[in-house]
């Protein structure tokens, strides 16, 4: 197609000069493929409301009169023995590093044709994922049944703290799972060969969706559990 | 475009980052494990955090080897949400300082507040 140029971005100017004549050319702007550009500017709104989110867990965290629950304490599981701080937690972040390493071989894989291997690692990402949401589910109902903490009220300090912990990590579980349900659908259509004409780029603009629900992760996981 | 270039890299650069997120990943468990508190704690978190993020974006997004044009588009709108935050954290300031006026410490469980 005579696309190939404008979509590579082969023979355009590089660097900050690229920058003004890419904006201000009467063409396509961004050089890649537009379900990857639609992911991006996906990804960027969805930063804007993670953002909000965890903005506004600072502030009702600085403002607290009570005493912050110490999340050390609250997210300790003992297993067997004396209360190991944390470790649920650290487990479900290695899980999540780990599906984001499987997801970016699937890219790679992808790219090579191999669908197969594609395809199985995809599936990988998506049973990490699977395990990642079982785990705070887990999470959850300890939360509620055994510490009683609620949306409007904590027994173990600031109320707020449950307010903030259930819409964050809540609404990132969400933002899992529906990778999960992404990644199964995709990666069905790659093994049947759907997109053996029109090219593996949706394996990438995939990756990016995943990738993004691991990078907010990272977030949480500095901001809310380790702070 | 029939069988689309995209973006491909060697595979070891993939299989570093991984391990770089892992190891990252143990250090920040670390500092709750060893328990840092302060200014050491939190400065530590942001780090890794900052360097797990910065990692994942460039290489897992592959955001180091695309246009600056879309690099850009990307990165810049979320700086304003730094005002945002810097907003919020004088309003929380100020929240605390009025509650703590009008409602005074809660006596049984406030500790020092930070």
């Amino acid at each position: 197609m005579a696309h190939d140029a404008t979509v590579t971005g082969a023979g355009l100017t590089p660097g900050l000069r690229g920058v003004a004549s890419d904006w201000t050319g009467d063409k396509q702007t961004f050089h890649v493929p537009w379900g990857k550009a639609m992911m991006w500017i996906f990804i960027l709104s969805d930063t804007f409301i993670f953002t909000c989110f965890l903005t506004g867990y600072m502030h009702v965290r600085t403002s607290a009169r009570i005493q912050w629950p110490n999340p050390s304490e609250v997210f300790a599981l003992s297993l067997g023995g004396e209360p190991i701080p944390l470790i649920l937690i650290a487990i479900m972040t290695f899980i999540l590093i780990s599906s984001s390493g499987t997801m970016a071989m699937a890219v790679n894989m992808g790219y090579r044709g191999d669908r197969a291997k594609t395809a199985s690692l995809m599936l990988i990402t998506a049973a990490f994922g699977a395990t990642f949401v079982g785990m705070q589910a887990f999470e959850w109902t300890k939360l509620i049944v055994d510490e009683g903490v609620r949306p409007w009220s904590n027994p173990l300090g600031a109320p707020q703290f449950g307010a903030v912990f259930f819409m964050i990590t809540g609404f990132h579980g969400l933002h899992v799972s529906i990778g999960v349900i992404y990644l199964t659908t995709v990666a069905m259509k790659v093994f049947r060969g759907d997109y053996e004409k029109r090219g593996y780029e949706i394996v990438e603009i995939t990756g990016l969706y995943w990738h993004f629900v691991d990078l907010v992760w990272v977030f949480i996981f500095a901001f809310f559990y380790l702070w | 475009m029939a069988k689309a270039e995209g973006q491909q890299h060697p595979l070891a650069v993939y299989f570093w980052v991984w391990g770089l997120l892992f190891v990252l990943s143990g250090f920040s468990y670390l500092v709750d494990y060893i328990g840092f508190e302060g200014y050491l704690r939190w400065s530590l978190i942001i780090i890794f955090m900052l360097l797990k993020a910065g990692l994942i974006v460039a290489i897992f997004m592959h955001m180091m080897w695309e246009r600056m044009a879309l690099i850009y588009a990307i990165i810049g709108p979320p700086i304003v949400l730094l005002v945002l935050i810097g907003l919020m954290a004088v309003e929380g300031d100020y929240t605390i300082l009025t509650r703590l006026n009008f409602f005074g410490a809660d006596t049984t469980e406030f500790a020092e507040h930070q």
